[in-house]
This record gives C-alpha cells, structure tokens and sequence, in this order.
C-alpha cells in the first residue's frame, strides 16, 4: 500500500519543512517545544524512511520509489528521485543517526536550542536527497546546500578554534564541488540532459574521461576524505559539537564513497581502470600512514577523526581494486566481495564511528577535554559507560562479531585476489587498528584514578545509556548477521560491476 | 525635404516617464519641506504605472522606430520592468535614509527618473547615437547624485572622480564608435554588423572595437578600467550607491549586449578574446580584492567587479543562450545588490553609518531574522545552491562549456571559490561573533518588509527558477 506514496520526497521533505517549524518556535524560552517537536519529526523520518526497506525489491537492480517532474525545462533539469540497492541503506542509515543526533544534544545544547534542533534536521533532509537524487542537478543542489547547515553547526556550538575549523571546512568541500559542476555541465551538455542514468550511458573518449575523473576526484576525495586533501576532518571534528561530529563521520564521509559508485566508476569506467593504481595507492596511504598518524594523537577526538580517514580508505580501496581483479580472473565474485565490503564497511563506520565520538561527548560533558592525558581510571567511577566504550573501540580495531570486522574482512579478502602486497598492507590496519584504539581506551578507561576530576564523574545516565545501547545493538547485528545488508545491495552491485566493466570508448 | 512624423507608440513608456520626471520637478517647487512625501509618492507611481504601460504593451517582436535609431523588443521590454522594480526598491530603501541625513529633497527623485529615462534610452537604442544618448543622460543624473551629499567631502570627492573618469570612458567610447562609423559607413547597429563583416582590412575594425570596449569596460567597471568603483561605491552615501549598484546593470548590460551581439555579432572573432582577458581579470582582481577590505561598502564593489566578470562571460559566448544566461545573471545580481546594500541602509541609524564589516558582529543575536536575509543574500553571491545566485552562475557556465571553452568554466571557477571566502566571513561575523552593540534594531515597516521580501524571493526564485531562466531565453531568440 506503500508503493504509491512519494516515499523518498517525504523522507526529504519532512525533516526539512519540520526543522523550519523548529526554527519558528524561536528563541531559547520554547527550547523544550523546540526539542520535542524535533524529536518527533526525527522519529517520524525513521519510520518513514523504514518503509523504503520493508517495500524495497530485493530482486531488481533497477532504481525503485522512482519520482520524476520537470523542475527546470529550461536546461531539463527533472526533480528525479530514486533509490537502488546502494543508496537505501544509507538512507535508513542518515535517519537513524540523525534520531540518535537529536537525542545525544537533548540536555547538552543550552543556547539557540531551536536553531541547533533545526539545523540537524535541515542537514538530515539535503543528506537524504543527495543519496536520492538522479538527476545530477538536483544532486549538486542538494551537495552543496547540506555544507550551510553543517557551517552553521561548527561555527556557532563549536570549540575555541571553531570559525577556522568551519571556514575551512566549508573552502575544502567548496573547492572539490566547483570542479564537479564543471564536469556535471559538461556531461550534460553533451548528453542533453542532466539524468544521472543517461550520463552513465554516455560514450566518451579516453581523455575526456580522465578529466572529468579528475574532477569528481576532487569533489568526492575531499568528502571521503582521501590522502592529502584530508587535514580539515580532523581540525572540523575536533571543533564540532558532538552532533555535528557524529553527522560528520557517519553520514558526510559517506557522500563522496557515495559519489564514487553513482559518478566516477560508471561514468569513467575507463578512466577509473587506468587510473586505479592512483586511487588503490591513496587508499593504501590512507589505511596505514594515516593509521601510524592516529597513533600520535593526545586528542581524542582527533585520533578518532584520524582513523575514520584510514577506515574510509578501505571503502575506497574496496571500490577501486575491482580492476585488478578482473584483469586476473574472469570470475567477478571478487570484484563483487570487494564493492560489497566498501559498502558494508560505509555503514558500519556509520555506527562505529558515530558511536565513539558519542563516547567521547559523554565524557567531555562531563570533565570538558578531550586529551586523552586529563583521564585515566574512568572505569572505576563509569563502569556501564566503560563497557560501551571497550565494546566500540573493539569494534573500532574489527573485532569479529562486531560490524567493524565484516567490511575490512571483505576488502582484504578480494585485495588477495588483486595483489598480495594490496593485501598485506591493508591488512596492517588490523594491528595499527587496534594499536591506538586499544592504546586509548587503556590509557583513558583503565588504570588508577588519574585526578579528582575522574573521581568525581558520574556514570552514564539513562538518556546516554539508551543510545548507546541501540548503536551497540545495531553493531552486534551487522556483525554477527551482515545478511540483510548484503541481500539488498547485492543486484544493484552486480548491475553496476556489470556496466562498469564494458568499455565506454569505441 | 519631406517630414515624417515617426511613430511614437513603441517609446510609450519612454514619453510617460520623461513626462513625469518634468512634472514631478515642477510639482516638487510648490512643495513645502513638510509635504515633501508627495514627491517620493508620486515618484513611485510613475515606476508602478510604467510597470503597468510596458506589460500592457509588451511585445516579443522586434519593432523599430525613429529612423531606425530606436528598437522595442522582448529584452527592452524585460530589462525596462527589471529597472523600473529596481528603482522601486531603491527609493523606497533611500526613503528614510535620506530624511535621517536631510538629503529627502525632491532632487534625488527627479535625477533618479531621469536616469531612469537614460537606462531606458540605453536598453532600447538601436543606433550608436542613441547608445551615447542614453549612457550620457544615465551617466550625468549619477554624477550629480553622487554629490547631492554637498557638504560631504568623501562624497565631493567620489562625484569628482566619477565624473573625470567617465567623461574619459565617454570619450573613448565615442571614437571606438568614430572609427567603426568611418569604416563602416553606419551608425546603425543592424548595418554595421552587416558591413563588418565584409571589412577587408581588419586593423581599423579592431582599433574602432578595442576602443569601444574600452569605453565599455569603463562604464561596467570591468578590470583594469574598475578605479573609480571601489571609491564611488564608498564615497557616495549608502542610498545612492545603492542605486548605482543596482538598476544601471541592466542598463550596462544592455549596452554590452546591443554594442557586442547587435553590432558586431559578425566579427566575434576580433572581440572575443580581448573579453575573455577581461573577464579574467576581472574575475581575479575582484575576488581576490575583496578579501582584503574592512568597509562592506568597498567589499561590495570589489564583488561587484567579480560579478561583472561574469555577467561578460555569458555574452563573450555569442549565442543566444550566452546572452540570455547574461541577462538572467544580470537581474539576478540586481536583486543580491539590492538586498546587500538595503542591509547596510538598514543597520546605520542617524548619525552612524554601518560602514564597517565589524558592524554586522553578532547580527544573529540582535536580529535573527535580518541576520537570516543578509545569510540567503551572502550564500547567493556566493553561488552556493538552493539560491538564485547559483542559477546564474550555472547558467552561464554552462554556455561556456556549451561553446567548448570549458578551460576559461573552470578558471571562472576557481576564482569564485576565492570570493566565496569573503562571503563566508560576512556571514561569521553575523553568526559566530559576539555584538559589539545590543542596540535594537529599527526601521520603518515598509523597509523591513521589502528587505524581506527580496530575500524570499531570491530564496523562491532559487528554488523555482524556471519562469525566469524561459523568459530570458524566450525574449533573446525572438530578437
């Protein structure tokens, strides 16, 4: 009965038009109106967006809860929704977050609470659109405008370098953008259209192609990021409030991965296997020298914001080892595993990811730093909180059982199948991996009591108990049972391992 | 030697507004101080029904008149309805402005509906002749209302500079127009296109053309010809450089399309790449420019170069989805101007100007609501999606890449990422920044509501930028 609702425009436009009935509340004497109601408008997206998966076809690999008007005739530009395989799990995934966002800020946020409320909730809509969107306007449209929000969020609850971090931020991600709207121009131009769909049918020679994959690089490494356009995640996470953290690593890194599988690899499909010893080596950078750099960090929010670059870097690996692969054998199961991985992987470090910054936002509620010297035996005054924090850190290091294990297991597996080297390097993350989160979490949990100030903490509340628990379910499950995951991508990745793999120069 | 009687009807609107401006002159003598609203009423009548005259005898094919001197089309008639809502916007802006400051004399209307007249002139010439007619009445009403201020030395000053400068532009505006008479035998755009392109020898065509457009350049404030803008933008009061920077775009738009398409669309060739050169300049020295200012004012003009830059690169293009994209561009930039300088009108009280960037500080506390307008006007400069300056920006890039020049779409590129820079800090300091003053803030009602107005409808525009985007196309494929 689902099926002929505009499912993916409510999913967009719900969280939107409820963040600017949130702003309407005004100012700080309605802030528990303002909370509540976001709540609910949070809470209502979730469900919305749970029927994208309870009436989702796991059979085709076509795009489904397809939308399509004409927006701008002029150019036409088409508002053109839909969803695949790939994309609907991190639908589900933004939503989830954001609910948890929402309720991770309840008592924290004490100035501007409407404006903080509303700006997650604007931010969770534009999200959404970008994973929905198939026109590559609308898509642009949508990029660009979750950067106003998420400037807004660093800048005014941030920390004491906030106004650089979110400058800087914003510049980076502009930066990368800019270039794709060039090649989006271009390919529309040429294809007289702006369907996502008709680009990846385009024939384009060789040169062409390598330029435009240079420029969704640009836009979709910044996002990732990759090695060496990375340095603002560490300053934007460090600065943000722990919602904005949490948004950043668990949804916005998403994007660029994201805009790899819908942009550069069908779009380019030559150009990405010429050049995928450049993305395989950045990658391979990514995954162990930015490991060893996370291994130095005194902040944890920086070695956390360090280690989601090396986690990205195997999604990014996953995705961009498929040639090799097939140039060695022509059993795709490999190419499959590895696309597959980067994706469970995406969505797991949604989790974990998520998850740790929460930790170390109850934590700096709390005591107010983040150096990982200022702490020390919090497991004697926190044990409940403790335990969360060991279980997402070991998820962190890809304990099997957790979430974290399942995608690098995958990528290293069909790294075998490229290279050897591919894999032993990747493979290093596992003991790097577990070297500075494990390192942390003994120098910050356990031990004597480092201060007073330890002393004095109090343990989780039920508020923070509660969300943690349901990330700490969510991680369980993927990880002891990935199957659904990978039932729902499974077509579409087949669909797009098949098409990238023809040749688009004839 | 026989007399025709020429048909009068196209230039309607023209003959309304001339005679209104005579009237509201003679009118405003018998005005005493007390009773001076009724200027400002009347004024804003005219604009309303001159509106009103040209969508009524609005005409999407081209009809000449005057010996060919004068041309009515579709992008006349929009452009002109463009400019008159300008207009509009900005008298009702200056309004209590001027009266903090006793500038609310009926001078102010009077020279502004006579530049009204010249962009008019300007939009619908047909003939180099009229081009100079048009940009010299223009030009001559902003010279004097550059220095209406009379006791302001800064002013004085501006005024000064503005009119040396562009009495120099006229001048070479006037033999680029010369030589292309001398070696085309016309002053009508029509047949200079047509003769142009039978010039065999190129060289006197192609100095006749670098002086034009320089004298062009001039007038826009394209770079290196953009001096006076920074130091007329900051010198004349806020009211009036609002004005500058708003309705005499369209106007100067259309001189560069009447001047550039019209005239000597059948030699791009030779103009081209002295645009491109211009562009890029522009493009740089603006943004780059622009970081390094205190006073929005300054910050402003500096942006205004940038997007001049732009707004040429639509029509370097030399098709008709170039140029339409151009005039899309153009009304756009209108707009943003329009609301950023309102914005600047709106914080300075009596006696205090809020000239300085550090006068927005922590406009999110004292306002919400206008800090939230002045954030939609910043991130449209900026060309950042949802809003309509974005529309522009891609439009035009996208014509550029259209006519294979994807490398100059690309350069383009860069350099908004540099003035996105300047835009972002406009909106830090409103948001992120403590307030130096708590002092509330207040304006008439009808102020406040315009303010808002332009904002949301640079936000509905953005979101819904078709109408917009069809018209332009529609009006420049018929001419």
């Amino acid at each position: 009965m689902f099926m002929d609702w505009p499912l993916l425009s409510l999913v967009i436009w719900t969280p939107i038009f409820g963040g600017i009935l949130v702003l309407a509340t005004g100012n700080d004497k309605n802030a528990v109106e303002a909370k509540v109601l976001t709540l609910v408008v949070a809470i209502s997206t979730f469900l919305l967006s749970l029927l994208l998966y309870t009436e989702f076809n796991t059979q085709l690999s076509s795009m489904q809860f397809v939308e399509n008007i004409s927006w701008i005739e002029r150019f036409k530009i088409n508002y053109h929704l839909g969803v695949d395989g790939i994309s609907m799990p991190l639908i589900l995934l933004t939503s989830f977050t954001t609910m948890l966002v929402v309720l991770a800020g309840w008592e924290v946020i004490k100035e501007r609470v409407a404006q903080y409320m509303a700006a997650f909730l604007i931010m969770e809509g534009l999200m959404i659109g970008v994973f929905a969107a198939l026109d590559a306007a609308v898509f642009y449209v949508f990029w660009e405008a979750m950067l106003i929000p998420m400037f807004i969020v660093i800048g005014i609850w941030g920390g004491p370098r906030r106004v650089y971090a979110t400058i800087k931020f914003f510049l980076y991600t502009f930066f990368g953008s800019v270039f794709m709207l060039i090649a989006l121009l271009y390919l529309a131009v040429q294809s007289d259209s702006f369907a996502i769909l008709d680009f990846h049918a385009i024939e384009l020679g060789l040169e062409v192609q390598i330029l435009i994959f240079i420029a969704f690089l640009l836009a979709f490494a910044v996002k990732v990021p990759m090695f060496p356009v990375h340095t603002w995640l560490p300053d934007a996470h460090v600065e943000a409030p722990t919602g904005g953290s949490v948004i950043l690593a668990a949804i916005m890194l998403k994007l660029g991965a994201y805009g790899f599988l819908r942009f550069s690899l069908p779009i380019t499909p030559d150009a990405s296997s010429t050049l995928d010893w450049l993305m395989i080596s950045l990658s391979l950078i990514a995954v162990v020298y930015i490991g060893f750099v996370a291994l130095v960090q005194q902040d944890m929010k920086k070695l956390i914001a360090y280690s989601s670059i090396s986690h990205m870097g195997f999604v990014t690996l996953g995705f961009f080892i498929i040639f090799a692969i097939a140039s060695k054998d022509a059993d795709m199961s490999g190419a499959v595993m590895g696309i597959e991985g980067g994706i469970v992987q995406m969505i797991s470090h949604g989790f974990i990811s998520g998850a740790m910054f929460l930790c170390v936002g109850v934590m700096y509620d709390r005591m107010h730093s983040r150096q990982i010297n200022d702490y020390g035996g919090v497991v004697n005054t926190m044990p409940i909180f403790a335990a969360f924090m060991v279980l997402f850190s070991m998820a962190n290091a890809g304990l099997p059982g957790t979430s974290g294990f399942v995608g690098e297991f995958m990528v290293i597996l069909s790294a075998f199948k490229a290279n050897f080297w591919y894999a032993f390097l990747a493979a290093l993350t596992l003991i790097v991996g577990a070297a500075y989160t494990l390192w942390m979490v003994k120098r910050v949990l356990f031990g004597e009591v480092a201060n007073d100030k330890v002393a004095a903490l109090k343990d989780a509340n039920s508020r923070e108990i509660f969300i943690l628990s349901i990330l700490a379910v969510a991680v369980l499950f993927f990880g002891l049972y990935p199957a659904p995951l990978l039932e729902v991508m499974e077509p579409s990745v087949n669909n797009l391992l098949q098409h990238v793999m023809q040749s688009k120069i004839n | 030697m026989s007399f025709e009687m020429p048909n009068i009807m196209p230039a309607l609107p023209e003959v309304f507004v001339l005679t209104m401006a005579c009237v509201i002159l003679v009118v405003d003598l018998f005005l005493s101080k007390a009773s001076r609203g009724a200027t400002y009423m009347l004024s804003q009548a005219t604009l309303i029904l001159a509106v009103l005259i040209t969508v009524a005898t609005f005409t999407n094919t081209a009809v000449l008149s005057f010996s060919d001197t004068f041309i009515r089309d579709g992008i006349a008639d929009v452009l002109k309805i463009a400019i008159y809502i300008a207009t509009f916007m900005v008298f009702l802006y200056a309004k209590d402005y001027l009266k903090d400051r006793g500038l609310f004399k009926g001078e102010f209307y009077v020279l502004g509906l006579f530049a009204v007249l010249g962009m008019m002139i300007l939009v619908s010439a047909h003939n180099f002749l009229t081009i100079y007619l048009g940009l010299e009445l223009l030009s001559l009403s902003l010279y004097a209302l550059v220095a209406m201020h009379r006791d302001s030395a800064q002013a004085s000053e501006a005024a000064m500079k503005y009119f040396v400068l562009g009495a120099i532009a006229s001048g070479m505006l006037l033999y680029g127009m010369s030589m292309i008479y001398g070696i085309t035998g016309s002053l009508d755009l029509a047949m200079v296109s047509q003769q142009a392109a039978n010039v065999s020898d190129k060289l006197i065509l192609v100095f006749g053309i670098v002086f034009l457009l320089i004298g062009v350049a001039f007038k826009l404030g394209a770079v290196p010809f953009h001096m006076w803008v920074p130091d007329v933008y900051h010198g004349a009061p806020t009211a009036i450089t609002l004005f500058i920077g708003s309705a005499p775009k369209l106007a100067a738009f259309a001189m560069l399309m009447r001047l550039l398409i019209d005239g000597l669309g059948s030699v791009i060739a030779q103009w081209q790449d002295i645009l491109i050169l211009l562009v890029l300049l522009s493009l740089a020295v603006g943004n780059i420019v622009a970081i390094a200012q205190v006073n929005i004012k300054r910050m402003l003009a500096y942006s205004t170069i940038s997007h001049i830059g732009f707004l040429m690169l639509g029509v370097l293009t030399g098709t008709q989805a170039g140029v339409s994209a151009s005039m899309f561009y153009t009304i756009t930039y209108t707009l943003m101007s329009l609301g950023a300088f309102a914005m600047i009108i709106l914080l300075s009280r009596k006696g205090f100007e809020a000239e300085k960037l550090d006068d927005f500080k922590g406009l999110n506390s004292r306002s919400p609501w206008h800090a939230f307008l002045m954030m939609i006007i910043m991130f449209s400069m900026a060309g950042v999606p949802p809003f309509l300056g974005f529309w522009a920006k891609m439009s035009v890039l996208r014509e550029v890449i259209a006519v294979d020049m994807v490398w100059l779409a690309a350069a383009s590129v860069v350099f908004s990422i540099i003035g996105a820079f300047y835009y972002l800090r406009v909106i830090k300091i409103m948001y992120f920044d403590k307030p130096e003053n708590q002092q509330a803030i207040t304006c008439s009602r009808d102020m406040s509501f315009m303010i808002s107005i332009n904002a949301v409808v640079i936000l509905m525009i953005g979101l819904f930028p078709d109408s917009l985007l069809s018209l332009c196309l529609k009006v420049v494929s018929a001419s």
